[in-house]
């Protein structure tokens, strides 16, 4: 039987850590703006998109 | 020739500003393809070209900001070093962080320009957006840059920060938040976890033999509950104890007594008894109720309840010393100071007019649009905007002490604090809770006196009576009966500041009106042409004149004729406070007040409306009579309200609508005009102290103290992004004629209430039972109290959702 008191403690500390992920969550700010993060990381793409085809401008001017 | 064919037939169809997609009257302003409104916008775009920012186009449809109506401000200002740390969060010397209200953000693309702004400005480090805020954040470095350019730069681009020194205190408000967020949780994690270890208990399972495996749940529980007890649930104790300190008892008082009763029984039954004890009851308890504390503190990020005037007034006005022209804090301005008041300026204290053609805008103090001219000598008052070429005046009254801001001195708006008090005091929760406490205590003792003879039952019994009697469904439907009423009344456009507010609603019996701006419609007015009728050429003619007037009665007509223009204007001359003087195709066209069009005009009625003459090639051609519109549905909603309610009317105007505004209000309500902000506020203060619960709907400054003296003050706005006076909740003007429904949805909901708390009352009578007996077993508690505030939450929840359905709300 006192397999299951290792367990408990086990279950315990992986349950811990979860609320302590959720408690850094919430430090962090990252409940403070529920929307702009999701607009935000469509933006990323289009940067690198842009980068890119400037690459490719100065790869084309180049040859 | 063919040319100019395309060009005709070009100007058939609607042509869009590129920037701001407003519509273009013709495609002069152009860049290539791209046909623009205004020069502003031209440059906006122009800005953002050459940094190679056009994305902000493709992101969005048309996403700029007209320009339009946009006025150059100095920000010279910005060089104060007192007002520059007001208005910064933290600098080091090297690094400056500051955050701006912007409230013209609209889009994605607005989120991608101002994130992008290093790109624009070099000294820039990073900006970051917070959308629902409408905030941005921008840290920059103070060799390259400054604050006065970062203020510049967004100016620049259509997104102007709001400047204003009292919005500090937000913050303090999210970390409220946070802390909420932590409790719930904390909370959840330990009821997790509880439960999984009472399983054995819930099953009655066998453990005999593994007495010490009960044990160790048994303790590991007791942990646990240590910060659901201490930390999750501190909040019922303080507010409990400061309820009590003032001799009041509140509904946190026997939420708390029934949270310690279980507490305490438990880890006594645990560590005397060998029992299991009611901690997993304990900590979803406190889960459940901080659940309905989140769900109730719904609020409104982007709006703000609690303006004073100091948020319309300028920050800084530029003032004349010797022969140089300075810009000052607005706090720094003494009497007898020259001040410069340049177009579209708002004057921040009662002054005396020096120079120049003073034509004064008393919008916000009046809410009446129309300009009035002053000429040399003449007093002006503070909140008035100057409209047209700058003028010159001497303040002769301090900022605080000017007719109009008197208003924030009256003791309306000093008592805060004690307001949010009272507020607390007459929630139905907290009026029942008074009684309830004084009987479960009495029926505590009742059942510790019948098992007297046995010490353990007696103890058994009293603290049974305290867990099961623990008003815990009362405290759970208030905030989501409450709660979901808020969120429905957001649907519709109706912005609460709290829950509180709800039972407030309900339990008004007068309401009074303000009229201008809010039972009538803000820009539009119904225009009619009196006399004989216009031809199309005359009517270009008139629309050619009043489109390069910023005078709002020149818009009004502009707006109701549709015709073309022309632009082959040889001569045009406005004079403030009389009218235009204008010559199209050698065509002479006056149009202004009576005296200065014509004389020989035929006899008119003086009946206080607002008349725009005309006259073409000095031939009289008649009138253009504008009015007031009313909202659509006043008239349903004053004949509906006025059977439960007692209404009323407090203008600023004439009474020229009187009789107009008696056939809605019907004969016995009362109708005052040319009442000034303090007569409005002295107005509901007689209502009340005649015992009426009055709600105020107004909008506007000149209503600020009437909004702030009433029970509850709704401010009206067209948009809801704008200023609106201190106020308990803000209406969209598109909801207007819902308001009754609103008012009577508010009624239902607290019938809910009232439902649910009898439907607690007996789950308490049925729990009752079984703590006189003393055989209140933990599998019993484990079950009735989740159930009954389960059963409490549903009930209210659908029951608020099925009488709004049945009001049309949702």
């Amino acid at each position: 039987m006192s397999v299951i008191i290792v367990l408990i403690g086990a279950s315990l500390l992986v349950a811990a850590g979860f609320l302590i992920a959720y408690l850094w969550a919430v430090k962090s700010g990252q409940y403070d703006d529920k929307y702009t993060p999701s607009v935000r990381i469509l933006f990323e793409e289009e940067k690198k998109s842009e980068i890119g085809s400037k690459k490719s401008e100065i790869r084309n001017e180049k040859t | 020739m063919e040319q100019l064919e395309t060009l005709e037939r070009k100007t058939d169809i609607k042509l869009f500003c590129f920037h701001c997609g407003d519509e273009c009257p013709d495609e002069i302003i152009h860049i290539e393809e791209k046909i623009f409104c205004c020069n502003g916008c031209k440059t906006v775009y122009e800005i953002l070209n050459n940094s190679n920012l056009c994305n902000y186009y493709s992101i969005d449809q048309n996403p700029g900001i007209t320009r339009k109506h946009h006025i150059k401000r100095n920000y010279d200002f910005l060089n104060d070093t007192d007002l520059k740390l007001k208005l910064i969060d933290f600098t080091d010397g090297k690094r400056t962080q500051l955050t701006f209200d912007i409230p013209q953000m609209h889009c994605s693309s607005c989120i991608w320009i101002l994130e992008n702004l290093y790109k624009l400005n070099a000294g820039i480090i990073s900006s970051k957006v917070n959308f629902l805020q409408k905030k941005v954040f921008i840290s920059f470095q103070d060799e390259k840059t400054s604050l006065k350019e970062v203020v510049e730069l967004l100016d620049s681009i259509g997104y102007d920060p709001q400047l204003n020194l009292d919005n500090r205190k937000e913050e303090k408000i999210k970390s409220g938040y946070k802390n909420l967020y932590y409790k719930i949780g904390i909370a959840g994690f330990c009821f997790g976890n509880i439960m999984l270890l009472s399983f054995p208990e819930y099953l009655s399972i066998d453990v005999t033999g593994h007495d010490e495996l009960k044990r160790i749940f048994a303790y590991l529980n007791i942990i646990l509950s240590l910060p659901v007890f201490f930390y999750s649930a501190n909040n019922y104790f303080i507010s409990a104890w400061k309820g009590l300190k003032k001799k009041f008892i509140n509904i946190d008082v026997p939420l708390a007594l029934g949270i310690a009763a279980l507490f305490l029984r438990s880890i006594i039954e645990i560590v005397f008894m060998n029992g299991a004890g009611y901690l997993d009851s304990l900590s979803g308890l406190v889960f459940f109720l901080l659940i309905g504390k989140l769900f109730q503190n719904k609020t409104y990020e982007t709006l703000n309840f609690e303006r004073n005037y100091k948020s319309y007034f300028p920050i800084a006005v530029t003032i004349q010393k010797g022969k140089n022209e300075t810009t000052i804090p607005v706090e720094k301005l003494r009497i007898g100071d020259r001040l410069i008041i340049r177009n579209n300026e708002l004057i921040p204290a009662d002054s005396i007019l020096i120079k120049g053609n003073a034509n004064i805008d008393y919008g916000f103090v009046t809410g009446e649009s129309m300009p009035i001219s002053r000429v040399n000598g003449e007093m002006i008052y503070a909140g008035g905007k100057q409209i047209g070429s700058a003028i010159e005046v001497e303040t002769i009254k301090e900022v605080s002490q000017s007719y109009l801001t008197q208003l924030w001195n009256n003791k309306a708006f000093r008592k805060d604090q004690e307001h949010e008090q009272e507020s607390r005091i007459i929630s139905f929760a907290n009026t029942v809770s008074k009684y309830f406490t004084i009987t479960i205590l009495a029926l505590a003792v009742i059942a510790a006196l019948i098992w007297q003879n046995n010490s353990t039952l007696a103890f058994n019994a009293f603290t049974a009576v305290l867990i099961i009697a623990c008003p815990c469904a009362l405290a759970l439907s208030t905030p989501f009966a409450l709660g979901n009423t808020l969120r429905i009344f957001g649907k519709n456009k109706f912005y609460l500041k709290n829950t509180f507010i709800i039972e407030k609603l309900a339990a008004i019996n007068s309401i009074v009106f303000d009229k201008t701006g809010t039972i009538t419609e803000n820009n539009s007015s119904s225009v009619e042409f009196i006399g004989e009728e216009l031809n199309e050429s005359e009517k270009v003619l008139v629309k050619s004149v009043v489109r390069n007037s910023a005078h709002p009665l020149s818009t009004a007509i502009f707006n109701t004729i549709d015709s073309k223009i022309t632009k082959n204007i040889t001569l045009y001359d406005e004079q403030p406070g009389k009218g235009i003087h204008a010559i199209i195709n050698s065509n002479e066209i006056k149009l202004g007040s009576k005296i200065f069009v014509n004389e020989g005009l035929k006899q008119f009625y003086d009946d206080y409306s607002t008349k725009v003459f005309l006259s073409i090639n000095g031939e009289a051609k008649g009138y253009f009579n504008i009015t007031n519109k009313y909202r659509s549905g006043l008239s349903e909603t004053i004949s509906e309200l006025e059977h439960n309610y007692e209404l009323a009317l407090l203008s600023g105007d004439n009474e020229g609508e009187k009789e107009k505004l008696r056939n809605y209000f019907g004969a016995d309500n009362e109708l005052h005009f040319r009442q000034s902000p303090h007569n409005k506020l002295d107005f509901i203060l007689r209502l009340q102290e005649s015992g009426k619960k009055v709600l105020m709907i107004g909008d506007g400054l000149n209503d600020a103290g009437a909004l702030k003296q009433s029970d509850v003050g709704i401010s009206i706005s067209d948009n809801t992004n704008n200023f609106s006076p201190a106020c308990d909740g803000i209406l969209d003007s598109e909801s207007f004629s819902l308001l009754k429904e609103f008012i009577k949805f508010s009624k239902s909901s607290m019938k809910i209430i009232f439902s649910s708390f009898i439907l607690s009352l007996v789950y308490n009578i049925i729990g009752l039972g079984f703590a006189f007996q003393g055989t209140l077993s933990p599998l019993i508690a484990a079950i009735l109290m989740p159930l009954s505030s389960i059963s409490a939450v549903m009930f209210t929840t659908v029951l608020t959702n099925v009488f709004a359905k049945r009001r049309g709300l949702i």
